[in-house]
């Protein structure tokens, strides 16, 4: 029978060919394409268990094939095989091979696994807040008097010391080419460091089913060098320490007022305004609108007609607008930026 | 017939299938029961892959798609994968130990018409404002009103419902393969799926009473404003995961050893040679049920453990890489030096072997706890474990049901139809699912019900949704298989296979008796070792006599008819309906107390008179 030539014909044609369409997948979201220490801790694990176990494979699929290929039943084979008991050298043999495999697995293991579990304090590590929100990520500075919402900046080549929470239900903080998760759970808070050795954008994820809108709880990690850092950290803490700036254009001034009106109640922008909603001191700075489409005005104008069609089950109500308004918000929104 | 017939009642019909205690016509039920709800999960697995076919599509909605997967995973696993494996145990447990019937056929009955009503209370979510929507592993608070809909409470109690079915039912097989085994069987000469069977067993009795605590204060904080798992009132989330995890480990291994067992009794048969390092295969799956409990951690390395608690876990997960390892290699030993025949059980119990192997590798790496904070909750896990429970146990179930069914209904499944229906699953598997390793390391999260499309996850899942076809058209033949055989007139003999075991030495289908004379063994694979010395049967340990059989009833069905209906009362919060529903389980519960049936006799006439 040609079981295994089946077998090994979608391994290799599927399996390598998905591999090789796609590459590793995009270097902003892969875990194969590691950007940080961590990440790469993790995929050097992941190559050593996968070289050991697909090593395994191979010996598994040589006796299978060997077996089947030769002890397949013939046409006119008579008489019975002879019954064997069993074999206590190999017997024994399968049980410690797997055992000594398992040994070389787990020294980097655990060593690996405490190295990960450290917590830097403030004076080697930038401390991070993460609060977790149905479906949007609050990011906060202590040590700088700085929060931000759904973009998180960080600062190339320096650790990073996390400490995340969830406000409603249990999320997972995911920037898998930086590093692996953690939950955020509700009531409790967890720790994680991360660093990042190259500037540009990455993939941020959630990872644990959240709700509806679970799959579009996407953010953003803007890496920046380190003097590009503390110049928006700089602009930032200025801006969250003053009042909101008046609007100087007409249109923008008019949205100003509805958003007064309307969205101060939950969304902070420089030192006024809710908590319940993003901060969006830095909105006009953003990657992406609501974490997942691209940042155009008119992404913004959708987002604020219904944002439930974008992210369905979000705590934002449908304000009503009409086009003007809308607009005018629009306008408005897009003089937010720190840069 | 002859005039003692009137002693057994005469039921016939759908009558005959409620009342029934008999545990071949209970594994048709479970069989039939699951089957349907397979079919169910199978169509809702394959409306996720429909969705997930190409970037921000909609197909479903967001709230479907996440009802869509809580219903998948619960009725895959709760309701199709759970009761087949009873139905394969009650069709050959018995028989295989040399057993007229198992020790508690009442309870039996009982176990099955629970796990029917717990499931049908639970798809009926879909028609009553929605299905549950908070994943299979319904973790707190999203499962907490607050956060989920009305469908948790049908999650909540259709799975306790159940869930004393299969606890009842997972006692039963304890008792009768501890007290009923013909003279001779000892347990180092019971068949490996008795013994898979006992050991699953074993962690059913274990691990079932966690899930129900966990479910019962799950439904305090949803019925009746407790606060279990409210941190804004004290409660702690991850006592959730761990009551759940405890349950949800062990359930892996209820699953999969079964599958184990039937592996070893095709492969064996097929191969004609006795079960390569028997003594090792029996030690092995008792570690594996073993270490089954000491592991539910490896589900929660992400939560914030520590590293101690995450290493201590991983480090024992690997562990048990080393028995199932020692399995795959007695069964290539059990191959090498045989005769193998390719009928369509054994092409399901060969292709197992790669298949398993896959899904113990990558259980290996997800082992490993820095590696895992990667892989924890990717689509890496959904390939993981769709290779060890599809891969793995669906196998097993195949390889079991094309094995054992002319045993059970005393017809031959078409081989040709089987080959077919292998060959599209199989290759559709694969496609489904090995794509999916790679969509998770690439970063695609699990449970998301689109991905955008800049981030190269298109022509993985464009391949993963191709493969559901082809799993859908190897199930569908499977179902034109059944139908074409029923209408079959083709008679199965008594031993088709060649078979090593007991079950294959009486009737197919068997008697209600089973054996007329309980058998003699003298060894393991006591039917093979009868015909190798040129005996035509099994020697018998009595001499022929009247045998004694239990009554049917009605009590269990009505008893989970009560349950049934209390549980809508509880969730609609009317105690009217409750108390009425709660009745009539406890007056069924007296009526059986206070009625001493004392069951019927088959005469030995009419025993001679079937044999002839």
């Amino acid at each position: 029978m040609k079981g295994w030539q089946q077998f090994w014909r979608q391994l290799s044609v599927f399996g390598l060919l998905a591999l090789a369409l796609t590459g590793c997948g995009r270097e902003e979201l892969s875990t194969l394409q590691p950007s940080g220490p961590v990440a790469a801790m993790q995929f050097d694990l992941m190559k050593l268990s996968s070289a050991i176990m697909i090593g395994v494979f191979i010996v598994v699929m040589l006796i299978f094939t060997y077996v089947l290929i030769r002890y397949r039943k013939r046409p006119g084979q008579q008489g019975i095989p002879k019954q064997v008991e069993g074999n206590h050298a190999l017997e024994i043999l399968w049980t410690v091979i797997p055992f000594l495999l398992l040994i070389v697995m787990a020294v980097p293991t655990v060593t690996t696994g405490f190295e990960l579990h450290k917590t830097y304090p403030k004076e080697e590590a930038l401390q991070v807040k993460v609060t977790a929100h149905q479906f949007w990520w609050e990011f906060e500075y202590p040590d700088l008097g700085v929060a931000t919402a759904q973009d998180l900046v960080l600062p190339v080549g320096k650790k990073v010391q996390f400490t995340v929470t969830s406000a409603d239900v249990m999320h997972a903080f995911w920037i898998p080419a930086l590093g692996g998760k953690i939950d955020t759970n509700p009531g409790q808070e967890n720790k994680i460091w991360l660093q990042a050795d190259k500037t540009g954008i990455f993939y941020g994820k959630c990872a644990e089913l959240c709700g509806a809108s679970h799959a579009l709880m996407d953010f953003k990690v803007e890496v920046m060098d380190q003097a590009a850092f503390d110049s928006w950290s700089k602009g930032m803490k200025g801006v969250q320490a003053a009042e909101p700036v008046a609007a100087s254009a007409a249109s923008a001034a008019q949205g100003q007022e509805i958003f007064n009106k309307s969205c101060l109640g939950c969304h902070a922008v420089a030192g006024k305004g809710g908590k319940m909603g993003p901060n969006l001191t830095n909105f006009a700075d953003r990657e992406r609108v609501a974490g997942i489409l691209a940042h155009t005005p008119e992404n913004v104008a959708e987002w604020l007609k219904d944002p439930q069609k974008v992210k369905p089950g979000n705590n934002m109500p449908n304000l009503n607008l009409d086009d003007a308004q809308t607009k005018a918000l629009v306008d408005y929104l897009q003089t937010l930026s720190v840069k | 017939m002859s005039a003692h017939a009137s002693h057994a009642p005469k039921r016939s019909g759908l009558w005959d299938w409620l009342t029934t205690v008999d545990h071949k016509k209970i594994a048709i039920l479970y069989l039939i029961a699951g089957g349907i709800f397979f079919l169910a999960g199978g169509f809702e697995a394959l409306l996720i892959r429909l969705q997930l076919m190409y970037p921000e599509s909609s197909v479903v909605g967001a709230k479907t798609f996440n009802e869509l997967i809580t219903m998948h995973g619960t009725t895959m696993i709760f309701l199709a994968a759970m009761p087949i494996i009873f139905a394969l145990m009650n069709a050959v447990v018995p028989l295989q130990i040399g057993a007229r019937d198992v020790a508690f056929p009442f309870v039996n009955s009982l176990g099955f018409w629970l796990f029917f009503f717990g499931g049908v209370l639970l798809n009926t979510s879909w028609f009553l404002g929605g299905a549950p929507d908070a994943g299979w592993t319904s973790y707190t608070t999203l499962a907490l009103n607050q956060f989920s809909g009305h469908g948790v409470d049908f999650y909540v109690l259709g799975l306790q419902i159940a869930g004393i079915g299969t606890l009842i039912g997972g006692i039963n097989f304890l008792v009768t393969i501890i007290n009923m085994r013909a003279p001779g069987m000892t347990f180092m000469r019971m068949p490996m799926f008795t013994w898979s069977a006992f050991v699953t067993s074993g962690l059913i009795l274990f691990a079932f009473p966690a899930i129900t605590v966990g479910l019962v204060l799950l439904m305090f904080d949803r019925l009746f404003g407790g606060n279990f798992f409210n941190p804004d009132a004290g409660g702690n989330v991850v006592i959730w995961e761990h009551l759940f995890w405890i349950f949800g480990h062990p359930e892996v291994y209820i699953l999969i050893l079964p599958a184990f067992g039937v592996i070893s009794e095709v492969i064996s048969t097929f191969a004609r040679k006795r079960l390569f390092g028997y003594s090792s295969m029996v030690f092995a799956t008792a570690l594996i049920g073993f270490l089954g409990f000491m592991v539910w951690a490896h589900h929660m390395f992400t939560t914030g453990l520590g590293a101690i608690a995450n290493t201590l876990f991983g480090l024992a997960t690997m562990l048990i890489a080393v028995p199932t390892g020692i399995k795959i290699f007695n069964w290539l030993l059990t191959m090498w030096g045989g005769q193998i025949r390719f009928t369509s059980a054994n092409l399901w119990a060969v292709g197992f072997i790669p298949t398993f192997t896959i899904g113990g590798m990558t259980g290996v790496m997800l082992a490993i706890p820095p590696a895992d904070y990667q892989y924890h909750d990717s689509y890496f896990v959904v390939a993981h474990f769709h290779y060890v429970i599809v891969g793995g146990l669906i196998f097993g179930l195949f390889a079991g049901l094309h094995y054992w069914w002319p045993k059970m209904f005393g017809k031959m499944l078409n081989e040709t139809l089987g080959k077919w229906n292998f060959w599209t699953f199989f290759i559709g598997f694969h496609l489904t699912f090995f794509p999916q390793h790679f969509l998770g390391l690439m970063g695609m999260p699990r449970r998301v019900f689109t991905y955008l499309k800049d981030q190269n996850l298109d022509f993985g899942n464009f391949i993963s949704t191709i493969g559901a076809f082809g799993m859908t058209i190897g199930t569908i033949l499977f179902v034109v298989n059944i139908i074409v055989t029923a209408n079959s007139s083709k008679r199965a003999p008594a031993d088709p296979w060649d078979g090593r075991t007991l079950e294959w030495s009486i009737p197919s289908p068997p008697p209600e008796y089973n054996f007329a004379q309980t058998p003699l063994v003298r060894g393991l694979d006591a039917f093979w070792i009868e015909k190798v010395a040129g005996n035509k049967g099994m020697t018998p340990a009595e001499p022929l006599g009247d045998i004694h059989m239990p009554s049917p009833s009605f009590l269990p069905f009505m008893m989970s008819v009560g349950l049934f209906i209390a549980g809508y009362g509880f969730m609609y919060h009317n105690y009217v309906v409750v108390v009425i529903g709660l009745l009539v389980t406890f007056a069924c519960m007296f009526l059986r107390s206070v009625n001493d049936d004392p069951g019927y006799h088959i005469h030995e006439d009419e025993i001679e008179e079937v044999k002839a």
